[in-house]
């Protein structure tokens, strides 16, 4: 009965109740994807991260070639000299180093020039074929298999650059050998290959620029080895000017962060950057922005208050009469005060709930519009931080019904009735 | 079931009431009349435990109720005590049938739909029991708050003019309803009105004016 009254009342004046709720649905709406999505971001990228301790590559901007190399979100900084990188990634320090080779792209899925280790690292398994092992072999991701269709055998032609509309490579058709299962890591939105197809790709393309005699290479993309026994000259020639993109670097032992980095920077042309420093000076600017955005919901849940507050408040005037008239059928001055709190509690509790919902929504939306440019994709389950923000929007319920039902605790009753 | 002593309520010290002793016994019906701003409603309203006063005694079933607290005086209202005022009001919210349910929710007692649809029939307004209160003309409200006064067989029926707003035939027959209503439940109950038309009715009368 008690509920019935709380719930009757609420919808009696629907409008009011409608605008207390989808303000406070929206300021907690907000807040929760702000929490779900950092959150999410910082566990992702974390993920992502997995134990590679140094990333080296073309001199440039620190965080970029973090991004670019680790999480494949931003263009390389330039290409490093295979030879010269060789030399540090055979240094005491460094336990693992995988090199990394890109600049090409299907579909906006990044071609990824590498040897399996990387595969390894983030300790994918094969969902069906093999792992490559000529040139030319791709391995894909689980989401570039599901987006693409491709299968085991299917081929296709990669474009120059991050552009789906890019310049195709034509004449060179990558092959799938396999298709990983999920990871839920960034390896489910890369396209694998060795990194000599890479090369083989972009040697071709000097080779026309300079020549202008396509009639010069009369292999074609199936076969192998090309060139192994004609240009074996030239093979070793260029192997000086290889090039790779970057390579990502674990060390034996701490001591390795210490000195390798400053032996990078300044004895080479290239530069070393370390993924945990530099996102946590891209999480810093980005806590920011989020920090504004946060206060700017906390300011909506304040109006929020405000309006529940003056919905319960006018309503008190014209339900005064009723009240009285529910303590002259013998009701305590303390229900009188608990239906009150109450109805703050449940427009609370309704807020909350569209909120949540809200939010949901709104990661779904992200999902939907941005989730293969973030490469991410968000989850909808319940984080502590929402029970505090739930705490939190109870209390501004509370807070709100509280003056009113202090009016109603103190109502002369007699005075009340007289009216 | 209800005699009073030595009633007496100061606003302030300008304005004070002393009332005449009362007695009314279950079944009997008393009439408290006088000109406005004679002391009706104050008077109503301690009867009712709605106003303290510690002056004089108020039994109602054998209970002091100036000895009571403001608490103890809502519990004892709710169970002892029905009300019925000049202009019928309800919760605006429920549906009269929720509306004739409160009493017997606020005073513990077991809500007998049964009960509430039997009245309301004997009364004429079964067919409004779904409905909204602000639905209702003037006299279903009227009919429908003796209903809610009566339904946790109160002691103690109490009637703040209740037909002063109504035309003779309705008057006539508010005051029927209230007299059985009361009969039957074996409550005693006070009218207090400056209605005329009652005077002829009720033999037992207290008049504050004089």
């Amino acid at each position: 009965m008690f509920l019935n009254i709380v719930w009757r009342n609420l919808w009696f004046k629907p409008l009011n109740t409608t605008l207390s709720v989808v303000l406070l649905a929206f300021s907690t709406g907000i807040i929760s994807l702000l929490l779900l999505v950092q959150r999410q971001l910082e566990q992702k990228f974390e993920n992502d991260l997995r134990d590679i301790d140094l990333v080296v590559g073309a001199k440039g901007s620190p965080l970029q070639l973090v991004l670019s190399a680790v999480y494949h979100v931003d263009a390389p900084t330039g290409n490093i000299n295979l030879m010269e990188a060789q030399k540090l990634m055979q240094n005491k320090m460094v336990k693992q180093a995988i090199p990394l080779s890109y600049g090409d792209s299907y579909r906006s899925f990044r071609i990824l020039g590498t040897d399996t280790n990387y595969i390894h690292k983030y300790e994918a398994v094969l969902q069906d074929g093999k792992f490559f092992e000529h040139s030319l072999d791709v391995v894909l991701g689980a989401n570039v298999a599901k987006t693409t269709g491709h299968k085991v055998g299917s081929t296709f032609q990669g474009t120059h650059g991050e552009a789906e509309q890019g310049e195709v490579h034509e004449g060179h058709d990558y092959t799938v050998t396999g298709v990983l299962a999920p990871t839920q890591t960034i390896l489910d939105n890369l396209i694998i290959t060795p990194l000599s197809s890479i090369w083989e790709m972009h040697d071709e393309a000097a080779h026309h620029d300079e020549a202008e005699a396509p009639d010069d290479h009369h292999h074609s993309a199936g076969e192998e080895h090309e060139g192994h026994d004609h240009e074996h000259e030239h093979e070793q020639a260029l192997d000086s000017t290889r090039e790779v993109t970057a390579f990502l670097v674990k060390f034996r032992s701490p001591m390795g962060i210490m000195t390798f980095p400053r032996m990078v920077n300044s004895g080479t042309t290239m530069q070393a950057a370390v993924p945990a420093l530099e996102m946590n000076r891209l999480f810093h600017l980005m806590g920011l922005g989020i920090t504004t955005l946060r206060m700017l919901a906390f300011a909506i849940m304040l109006i929020s208050g405000f309006s529940v507050f003056i919905a319960l408040y006018n309503r008190l005037k014209e339900r005064k009469y009723e009240l009285a008239l529910l303590r002259s059928l013998g009701s305590s001055r303390f229900m009188l005060a608990a239906l009150l709190l109450t109805e703050g509690v449940v427009l609370s509790i309704l807020g909350f709930l569209c909120g949540l919902a809200l939010s949901r929504v709104g990661i779904w939306v992200i999902n939907e519009q941005a989730g293969s440019d973030l490469r991410v994709n968000l989850t909808s389950q319940l984080i502590p931080e929402e029970g505090i923000l739930g705490a939190v929007v109870l209390g501004v319920g509370i807070f709100a019904a509280l003056l009113p039902a202090i009016k109603v605790w103190r109502m002369n009753l007699s005075a009340a009735l007289t009216d | 079931m209800l005699s009073t002593e030595n009633v007496a309520f100061q606003y302030n010290s300008e304005r004070g009431f002393l009332f005449p002793q009362l007695q009314c016994k279950a079944g009997e019906i008393l009439l408290v009349t006088g000109q406005s701003g004679c002391g009706k409603t104050t008077l109503l309203h301690l009867l009712a435990g709605i106003l303290h006063t510690n002056q004089g005694k108020i039994n109602i079933n054998n209970t002091d109720i100036n000895t009571l607290s403001s608490a103890q005086k809502d519990a004892f209202r709710a169970k002892n005590i029905g009300l019925v005022y000049q202009k019928a009001h309800f919760l605006a919210a429920l549906t009269v049938l929720d509306n004739l349910k409160l009493p017997g929710w606020l005073g513990h007692s077991k809500q007998d739909t049964k009960n509430i649809i039997g009245l309301a029939d004997r009364l004429g307004v079964a067919h409004t029991l779904k409905r909204l209160p602000s639905k209702l003309s003037i006299g279903e409200q009227q009919r429908i708050s003796i209903i809610r006064a009566v339904i946790n067989h109160p002691s103690l029926l109490l009637a703040d003019e209740p037909t002063s707003a109504l035309d003779d035939q309705n008057c006539n027959e508010v005051y029927h309803l209230l007299s059985e209503m009361a009969a039957q439940q074996g409550s005693a109950l006070v009218i207090v009105t400056h209605d005329g038309r009652l005077k002829e009715k009720i033999k037992h009368r207290v008049d504050l004016n004089g």
